[in-house]
């Protein structure tokens, strides 16, 4: 145990009723997680609940204490106005203040960079003004939100001297989709359609994050054969978007054989999710309590038959990326992020693994069906593009293999539980590690079993600081590599 | 009245088969993707396309922005007219026109960066200050390849300095005038003319904010340097003055077919350099035509 925390722990996809998780005036809280944060944990999510009457709030810090394969939380007693930083002592909290003081008026007192994080400025890009270097060199790049190719709005601010970046600041927040504000009162019968467009990329992943928040809070749990299908479709959706994602790489460094090659094969493995579930993006595949979609033995070995030659084709055509130089000499040495940046900031995912980090939801908090299969963690050292995209391909590797073993081992079907109620005043969290790292998921529950708070926490969230990071020091022209190997969602921040 | 007749064909051939080039590029390129791609005349088409557009100006920009893509244009155009086209010779041949071709693609380039910078966009002015660094070098390796067939040929004129064979210089003019090809007309390794990523372009970055007539024109200018560069490599490179007119004109066609095919293989099998690379590779270009200066002037000694 990395020494005794005063905050509740509890495993990942469980409950907690809320009167049991500790509570602190909002000074003393801050310090409680700042010094779990020192031992090690990683901040999950940091969400503000309001009081059921008047303005103020209860702060409630979710940590993973990933060595112990626990989850710990605790809140603050109700507070308003304002509070000290915890940003001060751990800048990974950096952006969840911001969004407590956007969304509820709390001040942080100390945040060294205080500003909105979605809501707009006026007629200025969403969270103007931005931070600026003076120089007779320098010079200011800015790009978007409407960028030249079919992609979601995003504004990124460059301060150069010639043609290298010396600080990227980036502005999202252009979407206004109000999924959180949508959620609370719930579960209603639009929530599962509305968690799996939380970020179309990864429905699988923050489907399955909801479904578990739900059957932790009804005490329940889905069949054998269900939590199988999200196993699969959780991996055929990593397969999907790191064949996508690696050939979009080769693709901007105008390498023709890796990127036309990928392009195709991206739709075959969306083509198996659509054969299991009717949807190319794994929506319908995952039912609270359920068993999901009908899944026939013939189907399953249909479903086999095209994902190994699908895997053959990638690996070839991934091989075609490593085997060029031209290619190697583009990725190595571009857009690093040092290991204990990386660890600072708090990043998740392939892209803190590309950093030597290892951190993957499926092996340190493992939930449903991986707490019976794993496949193993894909870490390499150095930090850059190269190390990015090299963790993706081995993980594409890795998750051929587990999908492999896994189709022929699915378990029998079985009766369903009926869905039972949501326990009442509960805390239930849930993390799934997404093709891009971890997806939290929280829900605070009121008297009556509905959701009072539903704080989402995509990967995205945590990552975007990471690549402001990554470039600087480095051409601007490197951008669309760094920005590709980390590949960060626009909605699932924009929420 | 036959001088004339020559002329008109001439520049006709000029101006009818340089907008090919792109497409045969593009059409290697789909090859090896896998891909059917865009018609080999696709080119053709969207030049028609962009006559008959309307031209949007920044309210920021001079008239320049339109003198500029003219001018540039212009001063290509003139350039092929002093190139010969094997047996049919050039349109204009005198002494020292060499040094006239090399001016005029350098006022084209200035003319492009000039409008480039009107629009006073970051973009456009990265792209200018890409193209010229680059040109630095690349004109460095032109100017050193010219000097060597004029040493070669005791001659400052492109008609009986593209005559003979260069004999063991060639390989070296070869390597170092296909590089300098790929950098002047901004193909991969050196820019990725189908890249939508304006932080990474060069050429298309500069005339990002052009349209209609001016854009085609850029087009057009494009395609014809491109085709421009593909004959004075061919020519450079293979003893044209010892063939039979008819022989010397298939050869020319051959040549600049390798040589397009050539920049197409580049395209699909390579990925291109990060731009601090760039210099390396020009630099190298450089090395290899003042080596075949080298060679050239020890021959005739």
């Amino acid at each position: 145990m990395s020494g005794a925390t005063l905050l509740a722990l509890l495993p990942n996809a469980t409950s907690l009723p809320w009167r049991d998780i500790p509570a602190w005036p909002a000074s003393e809280f801050v310090q409680v997680t700042a010094a779990a944060l020192a031992r090690g944990a990683r901040l999950c999510s940091w969400f503000a609940v309001p009081e059921e009457s008047g303005d103020a709030v209860q702060l409630v810090a979710v940590l993973a204490f990933d060595a112990d394969n626990t989850l710990a939380v605790g809140r603050s007693t109700p507070v308003r106005g304002s509070y000290p930083a915890l940003t001060v002592l751990h800048p990974q909290a950096h952006l969840f203040e911001r969004e407590v003081w956007e969304t509820h008026g709390l001040t942080p007192e100390g945040h060294p960079w205080l500003k909105p994080v979605r809501a707009s400025a006026g007629e200025a890009p969403a969270n103007a003004p931005f931070f600026t270097v003076e120089g007779g060199e320098i010079h200011e790049v800015a790009v978007g939100p409407v960028h030249a190719g079919i992609i979601e709005p995003g504004h990124f601010r460059f301060q150069c001297a010639g043609e290298e970046v010396i600080h990227l600041e980036i502005a999202l927040g252009y979407q206004h989709r109000g999924i959180e504000r949508a959620l609370a009162g719930g579960p209603h019968r639009r929530t599962l359609r509305q968690v799996e467009t939380i970020a179309g990329d990864t429905t699988v992943a923050h489907a399955t994050a909801y479904a578990s928040v739900l059957e932790a809070l009804g005490s329940g749990e889905a069949p054998l054969r269900g939590q199988w299908l999200r196993a699969i479709g959780l991996e055929l959706e990593r397969l999907a978007n790191h064949t996508g994602d690696l050939g979009a790489l080769a693709g901007d460094v105008a390498f023709i054989p890796t990127a036309a090659a990928c392009g195709k094969l991206r739709g075959d493995f969306l083509n198996v999710t659509a054969a299991l579930c009717g949807n190319r993006f794994g929506r319908g595949l995952v039912r609270p309590f359920a068993e999901g979609p009908d899944v026939s033995g013939a189907l399953v070995q249909q479903v086999l038959g095209n994902l190994t030659r699908a895997l053959a084709d990638v690996e070839q055509a991934i091989a075609w990326l490593w085997d060029s130089a031209s290619v190697r000499a583009r990725f190595e040495n571009v857009g690093t992020v040092h290991r204990a940046q990386a660890e600072e900031i708090g990043m998740v995912g392939p892209a803190a693994r590309a950093c030597g980090l290892v951190r993957d939801v499926r092996y340190d908090h493992p939930a449903g069906w991986h707490r019976f299969a794993q496949a193993p963690v894909a870490v390499w050292p150095g930090g850059d593009v190269f190390a990015r995209a090299r963790v993706r391909s081995l993980e594409i590797q890795r998750s051929g293999d587990f999908l492999r073993e896994q189709l022929v081992a699915a378990p029998e079907s079985g009766p369903a539980d009926d869905s039972p109620a949501s326990t009442g005043d509960t805390l239930a969290v849930a993390l799934v590690e997404g093709w891009r790292g971890e997806v939290c998921h929280v829900a605070v529950t009121d008297a009556a079993g509905r959701f009072r708070r539903y704080k989402i926490t995509d990967p995205s969230f945590h990552n975007w600081s990471g690549l402001a990071l990554a470039l600087r020091g480095n051409a601007i022209s490197d951008f669309p590599i760094c920005n590709k190997s980390f590949s960060l969602s626009y909605c699932g921040f924009d929420l | 009245m036959m001088i004339v007749l020559g002329f008109v064909l001439r520049l006709a051939l000029w101006l009818l088969l340089a907008p090919l080039l792109p497409g045969l590029i593009n059409k290697v390129k789909a090859w090896v993707a896998g891909r059917r791609g865009p018609p080999v005349l696709q080119l053709y088409y969207d030049l028609a396309r962009l006559w008959h557009k309307q031209v949007v100006m920044s309210t920021l920009a001079s008239p320049a922005f339109i003198i500029g893509p003219a001018v540039a244009w212009v001063a290509v155009l003139a350039a092929t007219l002093l190139v010969p086209l094997g047996p049919a010779g050039a349109t204009l041949s005198f002494r020292g026109d060499v040094i006239l071709m090399l001016y005029l693609l350098a006022l084209a380039r200035f003319a492009t960066t000039w409008a480039a910078m009107e629009t006073g966009s970051a973009f456009e002015g990265m792209g200018a200050a890409r193209e010229v660094s680059f040109a630095v070098l690349a004109e460095a390796a032109m100017i050193a390849a010219m000097l060597t067939l004029a040493v070669q040929t005791g001659s400052v004129s492109l008609a009986t300095m593209l005559a003979p064979s260069v004999g063991t210089s060639a390989v070296l003019l070869a390597a170092g005038l296909f590089t300098v090809l790929l950098v002047e007309n901004c193909r991969v390794p050196f820019d990725d003319p189908a890249t939508h990523l304006e932080l990474t372009m060069i050429h298309e970055v500069m005339v990002l904010d052009h349209s209609g007539p001016p854009l085609a024109a850029i087009l057009h200018g494009a395609s014809l340097k491109l085709l421009l560069f593909a004959v004075l490599l061919t020519q450079a490179v293979l003893p044209m003055g010892t063939y039979s007119p008819a022989v010397a004109a298939a050869v020319l066609l051959t040549g600049v077919l390798v040589v397009t095919v050539g920049v197409g293989a580049v395209e699909s099998l390579m990925a291109r350099f990060s731009f601090r690379r760039v210099p390396l590779l020009l630099t190298t270009a450089v090395l290899l035509c003042v080596f075949a200066l080298l060679v050239a002037w020890q021959g005739a000694a």
